[in-house]
């Protein structure tokens, strides 16, 4: 089905358009009502498969001709073929996984490249919070402790950390405030000043091979 | 009557005066289907939908026949005005599939070559033959293609068929609480069925008809076994407990617990409205079907022919064919890189949740169909 025409993007989400060539096959984790893929779908001819696990956002899916797959993504990506998928893109989820570093070798596993978004637990609004012995609520964190989905929050620092334990390469970065700018400050102390992160990342295996 | 309810309908008989080869190798020279329609069909044809029925299912899908009908047809819910299958904007079509004992050619109606029922001598058939049957229906009516095809269980397996072997011919293929092929438990409850039937003395080896008889016990049997597999242990377990019609055991094998009354009136009443050789012909039906058979066993490469937009939708408490089996159809179809959507309904009944009004199943099929009709110009 042709997806309906959605509006203008977020401008994270027009970030990681950039970063997708046309004509691709794109498996979207966590894709809630399907706005990256209607947008992919309607201006870069992309095919592909969002997944998600609430009923509300599954039926939004359908509305708009998005094709969605209900299932938990911490359930595991093993019904899909390694290297199926050009891109396999998580925006905004990493941080409420049971194991991101699972869910992220699978995304690499699966596809030939993995493009991964989460906010930066390392941003100084974050770290004047608990130094002031808060748990930290910012515009990026809006949530209470007690409630909120977040149980593996990380900064900047911990998942370049994480990749190069793991031999994820980083393809390519974009670090941004709260306005989803880069500025010069964010140039000078991304780990300060950027309050969400968006990576590209491929499989140590898959070095080489398409981008 | 309802403000969305088709209203009265009335079944109308199509006969394919063609020859239908079947899987079996033998063939049939002609053959009648009982069918309804709702809706009307446009102008150039666009708007046609098949729904196709599980095993004990049959052409009244929705309205009444009569006034003084108690129930309307089986899935009254979803196919009238503003209901999913809106019959505002759809041409619905839905038959009495070939071997069925409502009206379409089958064990049960008269051998034009010997004056008598067919009983046995009725061809098995695979659910490709009930394909290549729809397609002669689709030709009688003029339609070309199918802007969807949908059913659930045993229907949904047509469905399959259908955008396998007929892929220029459905635009959308709606596959409900279904599974890509039987596993051996299901093979195993079926076969308790048939010998339920075929061991019942009343049987006459499918020659009842000519002595006046039904296997009655059989056929009872059959149906007592198949709705315990179509509920959840849940829902038997709220449904009936373990209430008992006295306070006291009555040592006896009368009836003491609900749900064996229960069963007996299911049993019973379905004895009174189906044919025991329909009952045995579409359990075969449901052992043989499995269309990676013909592509080695691939179910990816029996899907990649497929040219229809795919809506998979399973039930949680559904044991008999339970969401990993619709996983297998899905997983398949991705590989396939067909375009599919699954939704994976939250609900307590079991099997039988494909039949009810869940929210968000309707709110599921009413999205999908909603731009079903759009894309076709309904």
């Amino acid at each position: 089905m042709n997806p309906s025409t959605p509006p203008a993007l977020r401008p994270d989400l027009a970030l990681i358009c950039d970063w997708i060539r046309p004509g691709s096959h794109i498996l979207d984790l966590a894709c809630g009502e399907g706005t990256l893929l209607a947008h992919l779908a309607a201006h870069q001819q992309v095919t592909g498969y969002g997944l998600e696990i609430d009923d509300d956002e599954v039926a939004r899916c359908i509305d708009v001709g998005v094709n969605v797959i209900q299932a938990d993504i911490d359930d595991g990506l093993r019904d899909f073929e390694s290297g199926s998928f050009d891109y396999v893109v998580m925006t905004q989820a990493l941080q409420a996984l049971q194991r991101p570093d699972e869910a992220i070798a699978e995304i690499l596993r699966v596809g030939k490249v993995g493009i991964v978004t989460f906010p930066n637990f390392g941003h100084w609004r974050v770290r004047s919070a608990l130094a002031a012995g808060k748990m930290p609520v910012t515009p990026a964190l809006p949530d209470m402790w007690y409630d909120t989905p977040n149980i593996h929050l990380c900064t900047v620092n911990d998942f370049e950390a994480l990749c190069s334990q793991r031999g994820w390469r980083v393809l390519a970065r974009r670090l941004l405030d709260r306005s989803h700018q880069e500025g010069l400050r964010i140039r000078l102390a991304p780990n300060l000043f950027s309050e969400v992160a968006l990576y590209m990342l491929q499989a140590p295996q898959a070095a080489g091979e398409s981008r | 009557m309802p403000a969305d309810s088709v209203g009265l309908v009335t079944p109308q008989r199509v006969s394919i005066e063609r020859a239908l080869t079947l899987d079996c190798g033998r063939s049939l020279p002609r053959h009648d289907l009982m069918i309804e329609t709702y809706g009307t069909l446009n102008a150039d044809r666009s708007n046609a939908v098949l729904i196709c029925h599980a095993l004990s299912g049959d052409h009244h899908v929705a309205g009444f026949h009569s006034l003084d009908d108690r129930k309307p047809g089986w899935w009254d819910n979803c196919v009238g005005p503003g209901k999913p299958f809106d019959t505002n904007r759809f041409f619905v079509v839905a038959l009495n599939n070939l071997g069925g004992c409502k009206g379409s050619t089958g064990p049960s109606t008269l051998n034009p070559d010997t004056g008598k029922p067919y009983g046995p001598e009725f061809p098995l058939l695979t659910v490709r033959d009930w394909v290549r049957s729809q397609a002669m229906l689709a030709d009688a009516l003029g339609i070309e293609q199918w802007a969807a095809v949908a059913g659930g269980s045993l229907g949904g397996m047509q469905v399959m068929q259908w955008a396998i072997d007929q892929p220029q011919r459905v635009r959308h293929a709606l596959v409900i609480a279904s599974a890509p092929k039987l596993s051996a438990q299901n093979i195993a409850f079926n076969e308790i069925a048939r010998q339920a039937i075929l061991s019942d003395p009343e049987f006459h080896g499918g020659h009842f008809y000519d002595y006046g008889v039904i296997p009655t016990h059989g056929l009872k049997l059959a149906r007592m076994l198949g709705h315990i597999t179509y509920l959840s242990d849940d829902a038997m377990r709220a449904k009936f407990g373990r209430l008992q019609r006295a306070n006291q055991f009555s040592f006896n094998f009368d009836v003491e617990f609900e749900v064996e009354s229960y069963l007996r009136y299911q049993g019973q009443s379905f004895v009174d409205r189906f044919d025991a050789n329909t009952y045995l012909l579409m359990t075969k039906a449901l052992d043989y079907f499995d269309p990676a058979r013909e592509f080695g066993d691939d179910l990816v490469a029996a899907f990649a022919r497929a040219q229809a937009h795919f809506l998979v939708i399973a039930f949680s408490s559904d044991w008999r064919f339970s969401p990993a089996r619709s996983k297998e159809i899905v997983s398949a179809l991705v590989k396939a890189r067909r375009s599919t959507s699954y939704a994976l309904i939250d609900s307590q009944l079991g099997h039988d949740d494909f039949l009810m009004p869940i929210p968000q199943y309707h709110r599921v099929l009413h999205a999908y169909l909603d731009r079903v009709a759009t894309e076709v110009g309904a």
